[in-house]
């Protein structure tokens, strides 16, 4: 299942890159894109664990960018 | 100042105040003589006003595991200013750090809401009627297929319809970059985004807000930047290696020199050594730490692609990814497809030849009124070209005859209209032709009454388009068409096109892109097929760039092809190409930019040249000029046909 999210307060490009690489590694998770630009994230997982896979998301999204909200 | 948000305008507060206050530590010992020791708390105090965020997200991002980030560098390298004295040096790096910050993020959020405005073309409210006549605001998205929505001129169309009354203008060119208005009337497709210009239109809605041709364009575009482009995953790969490869080194740069001078005895020391102290030595590896941070790279490479996207939407041409455009930047190749595409699609008499004793109205009527009960694309061509009215009375006993033409009666008197066959099977002699096009010979009471030339004429833009192709760096142009060899090669060269084969069937046109994909020079070369979209979806796939055309309010060309034109222009084939080779030249030039100038200031600051002003001009000036340059790939208003 392919979701996308809008973000807030995503400040700075790198902290994009490092989560998005951050949640590709999460089990799961088939591919992810966070957009800098557009402020958004798209995530593609898991039908069955869906949400479990987003509590992991915004968790190592916390850790990269505190900053950073998620709205779900 | 106004257009600060309040995060920015917080930030301008302190960098103010900080500024403020180093320049009164600076002046103070001049006009007191205080001690000298009572400057320190003072820078303390500005450092910490300008500085605590970066220090305390450099705390919090080391608790959470993530050492290298740009708050953790810049709070060591200031730290470490202060530590070995430099209290002036550490406030100003991380005033000037800020500031630059401050800009970039400005920059940014311009960009985006400039592009975003671009993108703006999806109206909030609908007017829905309702049963009683009335009109009532609602949400888009909760209109439902079959009702009735008004549109006063001036406003936006909000979803898919058709007219049920009322004529006016429609503006398209939020959608096509073109600017002349479409008219409409009733049973006329109106396509959400455009703007009403001049009447009252009461419109049926045929779709739903989330199927409508705006909301798609809306998410092909804001989602373009999902597949990325390779220079934009090479910058990301080669920011996770820099980083902390230039940690390593400012390390290194640090302690080595310094061990060097603890153990070896002065003699002994190499010449580059002498007269150095570890304080120095720690001084060159902080500046290493500022520019350690790859973020003009990181932000400039996508933000040049995402301009480059809005951009070309701005032109009625929508590219799927930044990979597509980088692909399109390199393509040597275009393929056409001929009908639909080059030409008209739409078949035009073009000459009457009549038989002697024959008039060429007396032709042309003949043919017109026979083939009167056809919808074929040749009988509509025919009655276009007659003009009159036709009264469909006169014409009895009608017999199409698949693939040869019609037989009927005309007045009573018999006549035939078809091709070469029909007049072989009626046994009548006939005259060749030797202009290229569909031929239509016509008998009257079984005597041959001339013949029809129907061609299908170019398009008046694609006369200058392979002269722009070939200006946007394309070598090659190849014609595809099912079309028979002569009208092809009429088509052709009145085109300039260099490479022609005729007489395709679907299947074999996908064969002959697989043979010229095969044919490419080198594999960086790409091969662009350009096609309607309507039947040509497994070509459009094959190619390495997919470009369909006349889209507006096709889905399966959207669908199919990776470039969407949302006109039938084929000029804008050459605009497409030109903004993807501008975008990927800003590009590049941000690559090297940045990556020239922080090398430079690395080399500087490894000898103690660089001080740590460069370094932090390396970082955020970098950044900062990288951004503006990637603003320009918005501004392609010059490609626009």
């Amino acid at each position: 299942m392919k979701k996308r999210f809008k973000l807030t307060d995503l400040d700075c490009a790198n902290c994009a890159a490092k989560m998005e690489e951050a949640i590709k590694k999460i089990d799961g998770v088939h591919d992810a894109t966070v957009s800098f630009m557009a402020q958004k994230m798209t995530v593609d997982a898991d039908d069955a664990r869906f949400d479990d896979i987003m509590k992991e998301i915004v968790a190592v999204c916390k850790k990269v960018e505190p900053d950073c909200i998620i709205n779900l | 100042m106004n257009n600060l948000t309040r995060k920015q305008r917080k930030m301008l507060y302190r960098i103010l105040a900080a500024a403020a206050l180093l320049i009164a530590v600076k002046l103070l010992p001049n006009l007191f003589p205080v001690p000298r020791w009572t400057a320190i708390p003072l820078y303390l105090i500005s450092y910490l006003i300008i500085g605590w965020d970066v220090l305390w997200k450099a705390v919090r991002n080391i608790l959470n595991g993530q050492v290298f980030d740009e708050n953790f560098l810049m709070a060591l390298a200031t730290v470490g200013a202060f530590a070995t004295g430099e209290y002036a040096e550490a406030v100003f790096v991380m005033l000037f750090y800020q500031t630059g910050e401050l800009f970039q993020d400005y920059a940014v959020g311009k960009s985006r809401q400039s592009i975003a405005a671009l993108m703006d073309i999806r109206p909030d409210t609908a007017n829905l009627e309702l049963e009683d006549g009335s009109l009532e605001e609602v949400d888009p998205e909760d209109v439902e297929v079959g009702s009735i929505i008004v549109v006063r001129p001036g406003e936006r169309v909000p979803l898919d319809g058709e007219v049920a009354e009322g004529v006016s203008a429609l503006d398209t060119a939020a959608l096509t970059g073109e600017s002349a208005p479409r008219d409409v009337g009733p049973g006329d497709a109106v396509i959400s985004g455009c703007v009403n210009q001049s009447g009252l239109l009461r419109v049926k809605v045929t779709k739903p807000c989330e199927e409508s041709t705006v909301s798609k364009i809306l998410d092909l575009v804001e989602n373009a930047g999902e597949k990325k482009a390779a220079s934009e995953n090479f910058i990301t790969r080669f920011a996770r290696y820099y980083t902390p490869c230039v940690v390593i080194a400012a390390t290194a740069l640090f302690l080595l020199p310094t061990i060097a001078l603890a153990l070896l005895p002065a003699s002994a020391q190499p010449a580059f050594l002498a007269g150095t102290d570890w304080t120095g030595w720690l001084h060159r590896a902080l500046i290493f730490l500022v520019i350690s941070c790859p973020c003009a790279l990181v932000i400039s490479v996508p933000l040049s692609f995402f301009g480059g996207i809005g951009g070309a939407s701005k032109c009625g041409i929508l590219v799927k990814g930044s990979n597509y455009l980088e692909t399109l930047a390199r393509t040597e190749t275009v393929v056409f497809d001929k009908t639909g595409t080059l030409t008209q699609g739409s078949f035009t008499v073009t000459a009457l030849h009549p038989a002697p004793g024959v008039t060429e109205d007396a032709l042309l009527e003949a043919a017109a009124l026979a083939e009167s009960w056809s919808s074929h694309p040749i009988s509509l061509s025919l009655r276009r070209a007659w003009g009159k009215d036709l009264d469909p009375g006169r014409v009895t006993d009608v017999e199409e005859i698949a693939g040869h033409g019609v037989i009927a009666k005309v007045d009573g008197k018999a006549v035939s209209a078809g091709n070469r066959r029909l007049m072989e099977k009626e046994g009548v002699q006939w005259e060749p032709c030797d202009l290229p096009g569909t031929i239509v010979h016509v008998t009257v009471e079984e005597r041959y009454a001339g013949h029809i030339l129907i061609s299908d004429l170019p398009k008046p833009e694609a006369k200058t388009l392979v002269e722009g192709l070939k200006a946007a760096g394309v070598k090659t142009t190849v014609m595809l068409t099912g079309d028979t060899e002569a009208a092809a090669k009429a088509v052709a060269r009145e085109l300039g096109i260099d490479e022609v084969h005729a007489q395709l069937l679907p299947a074999d046109k996908v064969e002959r892109v697989e043979r010229l994909l095969a044919q490419k020079s080198s594999p960086g070369a790409a091969l662009a097929f350009v096609g309607d979209g309507i039947n040509d979806a497994p070509v459009l796939t094959r190619a390495d760039i997919g470009i369909a055309m006349g889209a507006l309010g096709s889905d399966a060309a959207i669908e199919a092809a990776d470039v969407v034109l949302m006109d039938d222009n084929p000029a804008k084939i050459a605009a497409a190409m030109r903004i993807s080779r501008k975008t990927l030249r800003i590009v590049k030039q941000n690559i090297w930019f940045a990556l020239g100038v922080k090398g430079a200031v690395l080399l500087l600051g490894a000898f103690g040249v660089a001080t740590m002003w460069e370094a932090v001009f390396a970082d955020v000036g970098v950044a900062f000029i990288a951004i503006l340059n990637a603003m320009r790939c918005l501004h392609v208003e010059e490609f626009n046909p």
